[in-house]
């Protein structure tokens, strides 16, 4: 089902514990990219021809998927982008046009991924705003009661994400929206992981922005969803102008299209948002969700659930039972915790583990994790994570277990 | 270095001999991780911001000075299979002179399989190390 997963490393079977980075693709998706560039390829949302008609097709029937995943409450309100850093860039830029004066606020969190940090102080120097940051604990939560304290009349919004790419908790969203929508404050929720772990709710969560990226869920490499509540992404001004984006051009002046297409500008990666259709009816297998018609494919669906709690408490327990290894990221209860492991190890580097491990075939991430302020927080300078899905196996998990043991041994 | 009589080229036919030794991978690192580990001690001041070489992923530190016409290496990095090629490359170019750094053109890290088997940032930070390398000696000419 995922081909690249049945390659060979070093003439040993790959072992791919990188998916928070990104994840295999199924050969659903690949073939939906093949077909559409193989028959369908023509420019959306123009020429009258066939071609153009299928294309065109496949591009908002994507659209409609993602709405329904999301349980969005219209089509208007899913733009798609190139991945979820263009998605907070859009937010950060649009938004802050419309609503961010200076002498205004920003928060963040002090665990977000460099692109839910950057988009917003380059918003801020631009708008002479100013960025505030909502700490983490010891044991990597989310410091929620300080909100209160942060939140102040000059807050305009609040950025969080879902799921740290490091830390791998799940942090209480919802709770978070209401504390700030409270105060009058709307939240873009970052959901790069959050949305490949979890059934994502935009109307229950009430979040103002969810954005996410393609490629993390099993879609095309190139694609985003930027989610936004319309009474905001009406009064956003758009992010780039030209074609497609556009109502009517004069020399006088340009009208705007209507959402979504207002913020789509540009001959849109078609091909690559057409594969979000297979790709998210693969999520939801891999999530034990949506209706399976077949009694055996129910089957497989909570074996994956089941497979993938197991493996994650197998990690859990051996991780945290080795007094070598420090683990970011603890979770209070198992369920709170994705199968995501950042850690160190005592007297070894990550980097030289990384490289080891590489060798042996698996394949993890190593360094800062594109979390500079978080390496900070915990004083490294880099971590080694593990970021497994539903389709690794708890043999892979011991395998990665006793090679671990090994290059450890190997360097201290 | 005890063993200057060595031209630089023979000091890099015995690396690329050495190196030759190992069929798996796991070994080469082996050997890298202890010859990182006998690497003579780098004295903690001297970890500033000018001996840092940029570009690698890992932190390395590359001091030197020059003795009666030669250059001497030492290194120093926080990873230790870094550590390891650093001092590999300290093995054939310190006690050198700049004209024989000069004169060598560095194609002993190829053959031995190191570029291509590092990850890109990896091999990036190899290079600079050489640049570094080659800079000091074209510096003290």
């Amino acid at each position: 089902m995922f081909p690249a997963l049945s390659r060979k490393v070093y003439g040993k079977a790959l072992v791919y514990f990188d998916n928070a980075a990104t994840v295999q693709r199924p050969q659903s998706v690949i073939s939906r990219w093949r077909d559409i560039t193989e028959k369908s390829n023509a420019n959306i949302h123009r020429a009258v021809h066939l071609m153009a008609e299928e294309a065109t097709e496949a591009y908002e029937e994507a659209r409609e998927c993602v709405r329904g995943f999301i349980n969005a409450g219209s089509k208007e309100e899913i733009v798609f982008t190139s991945g979820a850093t263009a998605s907070v860039n859009l937010v950060a830029f649009s938004f802050g046009e419309a609503y961010v004066r200076e002498g205004d606020e920003v928060i963040v969190s002090e665990a977000e991924h460099h692109s839910d940090i950057v988009p917003w102080q380059m918003m801020c120097q631009r708008r002479g705003a100013v960025l505030k940051v909502l700490p983490v604990d010891d044991t990597g939560h989310l410091m929620v009661d300080k909100l209160d304290n942060l939140i102040s009349p000059k807050t305009r919004i609040v950025a969080v994400a879902h799921i740290s790419n490091v830390l791998g908790l799940v942090n209480p969203v919802k709770d978070i929206v209401e504390k700030c929508h409270s105060k009058g404050v709307p939240v873009l929720v970052d959901g790069a992981q959050g949305i490949v772990h979890r059934a994502v709710d935009v109307r229950d969560m009430d979040c103002d922005f969810y954005v996410f990226s393609g490629h993390k869920i099993f879609a095309a490499t190139g694609t985003g969803v930027l989610y936004g509540k319309k009474k905001w992404l009406d009064r956003m001004p758009p992010y780039m102008g030209g074609g497609e984006m556009v109502g009517h051009v004069r020399f006088s002046g340009t009208t705007y299209a209507p959402l979504p297409l207002k913020f789509e500008a540009g001959t849109q990666n078609f091909a690559g948002v057409a594969t979000l259709k297979p790709a998210l009816e693969t999520a939801m297998m891999m999530r034990g969700e949506g209706s399976g018609a077949a009694g055996s494919c129910l089957a497989l669906r909570r074996e994956l659930v089941e497979n993938e709690a197991a493996v994650r408490d197998y990690l859990l327990d051996k991780l945290l039972n080795n007094n070598r290894i420090y683990l970011f990221g603890v979770p209070s209860v198992p369920e709170e915790k994705i199968p995501l492991f950042s850690f160190s190890v005592e007297g070894a580097h990550h980097e030289d583990l990384a490289l080891i491990l590489d060798k042996m075939g698996i394949a993890v991430r190593s360094g800062q994790m594109c979390a500079e302020p978080l390496m900070d927080r915990f004083g490294v300078t880099g971590m080694l994570r593990a970021s497994l899905l539903a389709y690794n196996t708890l043999e892979e998990a011991e395998y990665f277990i006793a090679s671990l043991d090994r290059a450890i041994k190997m360097l201290v | 270095m005890e063993d200057t009589e060595k031209t630089l080229q023979e000091a890099e036919e015995e690396v690329v001999d050495e190196f030759s030794m190992f069929d798996e991978w796991l070994d080469k690192y082996e050997y890298l991780i202890e010859l990182g580990k006998s690497l003579k001690d780098y004295p903690e001041a001297d970890k500033t911001e000018d001996r840092l070489i940029q570009g690698c992923q890992s932190r390395v530190w590359l001091d030197y000075k020059v003795q009666n016409g030669r250059i001497w290496f030492n290194a120093d990095s926080d990873a230790i299979i870094t550590k390891g090629i650093i001092s590999l490359l300290i093995k054939i170019y310190s006690g050198r002179t700049p004209e024989e750094i000069a004169s060598s053109d560095f194609s002993v890290v190829d053959r031995i399989g190191l570029k291509e088997n590092l990850s890109p940032t990896r091999a990036n930070g190899l290079v600079s190390m050489i640049a570094r390398i080659r800079e000091i000696a074209s510096e003290n000419r």
